[in-house]
Order: C-alpha cells, then structure tokens, then sequence
C-alpha cells in the first residue's frame, strides 16, 4: 500500500508538472500557464494538513526547477511552494469547508507562491526582473489559477483522500 | 466533506528541515556557477521528464490543431487569393533582384575559403515552454546529444533566429530564447553593415520585442530595417547571417552614448513548433540532417 501511495503520488505530481509545460504552453496568455503543480499542493494541504503539504510542495517544487526547460537557480520554486503547502495547511480548518473558501485558498496560494518565487529572482538576480512587470504576471497568474481550479482540485482532492491515511504517509 | 481532523500544532521542526534543504539547493547552484553540483541532477531529471514531455506534446498536437478543422471553404479561398497575390508580387522582385543576387551568390562563394559550404539543420519540434510565472524564455526541443545537440547551437525556425542550445540531455534540450533577459545576441543592420548588440526584454507575448544598442552611436537605424546575426567565431553560440527582426522605433536619449532601437523579432515566439538546431555538416545524428547545399542566405532552402 505504501509503494502504491508513492507511485500514484509521483505520477501526480510528474502529470501536474508535464501538463504545465507541455500542454499548458499552446492556450497561455502572454506565456502565463495555470500551475497545477500549485494546485495539487494546496489539493494536499486542504486535505492531509500542513506537513504533508509542505514535503509534497519541496517535490513538486524540485521537480519544477530541474524538469526541462527550467534555467532558473535550482531550489526556488521547491521553497515557494513548502511555503505555499505549510500556509494552506494551517488554514486548512476554515477552507476546507466550501467551495467559495477552497477557491479564496487557491487565490491567496497563487499569490504567495509566484511572490516568493519571483522576490527569490530579485535577491538572488537570476534574473534581475523588474518588480513592475511582476506585478503585471502575478494577477493573470492567480486569476489562470483560479479558473482551472474547479477542474483540478476536487480529483486532487479525491485523491489524496483516497490514499491518505489518518497518520502521515511520508 | 468529512470534518477535518481536531487542531493540532503542526511540526515546526519539518518546515524548517525543508526551509533549510531549500536554502541549501539555491546556495549550491548559486555558487557553483557553471559547473554546479545540480548539474548532474538537473540532466538525470531531464532524462526522465523529456520523453514525457515529448509525449504529451505528441498527445497534444492534434488537439490543438482542431480549430484549423473548422476553417470555412470562404475563408479558405480568400487565403488561397492572398498568398497568390503575394506569390506574383514576390516572383516579380525575384526577378527584378536576380542581378544583384547573383552577384552576391559570387561574393558569398569568393568568402567560402574554407570547405564548409553550407549550415546543417538537425530538424526538432518544441514540447514544451517554460512558465512566464518563472520569468525565464526557455523551451524544450525534442532533440538531444543522441541527435547531436550540443549546448551553445544555434536554433533557427523558417521566420529566423530562434535562440541558442542552453543545456542538452540525452533525448531533449533546453533553449534559451533571444527575448530572454539573459539573451545577448551581436547584430548586424542590414542597410548600412553596423554592429550592434541586442537583448531580449523577457516578455514572449505580443509585445516580445528587443533592445537594439549599436555599437557606433553616430550612426542611426533606418525604421523596418533588417537584422542579420553577426556571427561568432567558429560559429558558436551564433551562426551569422540569420534573420533576427526588423526596426520598429529609434530612441536616442542624451544620457547615453549609443543609439537604442526596439526590435520586433521574424519569429512568433508564443507559436513556436518546427526548430531547427544548427551543426556542422557531418555531424553524427540519430534522425536525418537537413544539408543546406549553399549558404542559407542566398538560397533560403534550409526549411
């Protein structure tokens, strides 16, 4: 069982990942594409709480900064979205209760997660973007987020509650 | 929804473990530069996800091409009128620039001193794209070392150039795409043979322009002038003489020493499909290489 659970988390995680890139790329607006990755992490932070959601988001973040065609310095998306999975799991007790608050979670996920990626880019000047054409990505970000939500979220969730058990599978 | 376990503090001792190993990665690759430790792991995960990605775009492709299905045969017919058109008013400068041509055909084949006649195209088809939320132009190519992809090759697509090989693992590579922030390519105007450099501003969408800075600060751009490459040595990152884009405004302001121009570049970065990856003639490759018979610039037959 616990083999299963791993497998069926990795492919989870590598179809989120892939779809991103490689289906997601010919229906972008100005080369913005929804992040499934983010939405399976906040999937798992609704459901499984913030430590399972937070070692989910390193994976799916690493997977993200090493999968082709990622340049950027290795490590930046895995820290947003460990972020992302331990803020959505804390609140998780007043989201996870209707759709109207799991798409409020979404929303505030998107936003702190391309935020912390994009303030890590500054810090790090790799590459120096300036902070007027991040604002510029960061609303279309949320609102592509948002849209697919519906879409993604509830399987995700159905997922993760179908292999979650009441203590912690990592 | 089932109610949600009862409150409980969650391990702070894990966020920061994982903080820590987060911090430590960037670190790394920071430092390392180059040749950074991640390197190693960076190729071993682009073994694994390049055949998926060349899957799903393989999945994808037909899909996307379903609203080219429903073209009317109205619609149809006014594109086929339209390229007619084009097609006489292209053959009518042909012929009218065939003297000029072929004098230039005679001065390219006086420069060809050494035995390279030509550009080899290993043909390749784009996967993937990187997210704008990574604020990098960066794309996936299907082609890889085994097709005899190396980094720092040019890429070019039937519009023009393209951009450069960044990284190249087994079965697949990465592009860096010239809007790149990071791009830097040296450019030649074609009216007047000055030199300039030009720098992706980071944006792929419509307004997925270049900054044109010429080397010579007296001498400025004419508007839809054409840019060529300029070329490196030995032909790496860039080959010379590809089309990159044509001058759509000139700015010269008093603070600097040179004149800026913005660029619009031949190739529609948001639609990029078909690529071909520049090698030297002979090169060892799995799929089969395009031989241009003559410098592309006079023929156009590298497509």
């Amino acid at each position: 069982m616990a083999v299963l659970r791993a497998l069926a988390l990795t492919m989870t995680v590598t179809l989120a990942v892939v779809l991103q890139v490689a289906a997601f790329g010919h229906f972008s607006y100005d080369g913005v594409v929804p992040n499934l990755a983010l939405l399976v992490v906040v999937a798992a932070a609704l459901v499984r709480g913030p430590e399972f959601a937070a070692v989910l988001g390193f994976a799916a973040g690493l997977a993200i900064d090493l999968a082709p065609p990622a340049d950027h310095v290795a490590g930046r998306w895995a820290l947003a979205l460990v972020v992302v999975g331990y803020i959505a799991g804390r609140v998780r007790h007043d989201a996870g209760t209707s759709a109207v608050a799991a798409v409020v979670a979404v929303a505030a996920s998107s936003f702190i997660g391309t935020s912390v990626f994009a303030i890590s880019g500054m810090m790090l000047g790799d590459p120096g973007v300036p902070a007027a054409e991040v604002l510029q990505v960061i609303p279309v970000a949320v609102l592509y987020d948002v849209l697919l939500t519906p879409f993604v979220l509830p399987p995700a969730m159905l997922l993760f509650r179908r292999f979650g058990s009441r203590q912690v599978a990592y | 929804m089932p109610a949600p376990a009862p409150r409980q503090r969650p391990s702070r001792k894990l966020l920061v473990l994982l903080l820590l190993g987060c911090f430590t990665l960037i670190t790394l690759d920071v430092r390392g530069g180059e040749d950074s430790p991640v390197n190693p792991l960076r190729s071993a995960v682009g073994d694994f996800f390049g055949p998926i990605e060349a899957g799903t775009a393989a999945v994808i492709r037909p899909v996307v091409a379903v609203p080219q299905f429903l073209r009317t045969t109205a619609r149809l017919r006014r594109s086929v009128a339209r390229l007619e058109a084009d097609n006489a008013a292209l053959r009518g400068e042909l012929a009218t620039s065939s003297v000029a041509r072929n004098r230039a055909a005679e001065l390219d084949g006086l420069l060809a001193t050494s035995d390279r006649t030509g550009y080899s195209l290993v043909p390749a088809r784009v996967v993937a794209m990187g997210p704008a939320q990574s604020f990098s132009s960066t794309v996936t190519i299907d082609a890889g070392t085994t097709s005899g992809v190396y980094p720092d090759l040019t890429v070019l697509n039937n519009d023009g150039l393209v951009g450069r090989v960044l990284r190249a693992d087994r079965s697949t590579s990465t592009v860096l795409l010239v809007v790149d922030r990071d791009s830097v390519v040296g450019g030649r105007l074609g009216s007047n043979m000055e030199l300039g450099f030009l720098r992706g501003r980071g944006t792929v969408g419509d307004e997925g322009k270049l900054d044109l800075e010429l080397a010579d600060g007296a001498v400025t751009p004419g508007r839809s002038d054409v840019l060529v490459t300029w070329g490196s040595r030995s032909g790496a990152p860039y080959v010379s003489g590809v089309p990159i884009g044509t001058v759509t405004s000139v700015v010269s302001s008093p603070s600097r020493l040179s004149r800026q121009a913005a660029i619009r570049p031949f190739v529609d970065f948001t639609a990029l499909d078909l690529v071909g990856v520049v090698v030297d003639p002979g090169t060892a490759s799995d799929r089969t290489l395009i031989e241009a018979g003559t410098p592309m610039r006079s023929t156009g037959e590298e497509d």
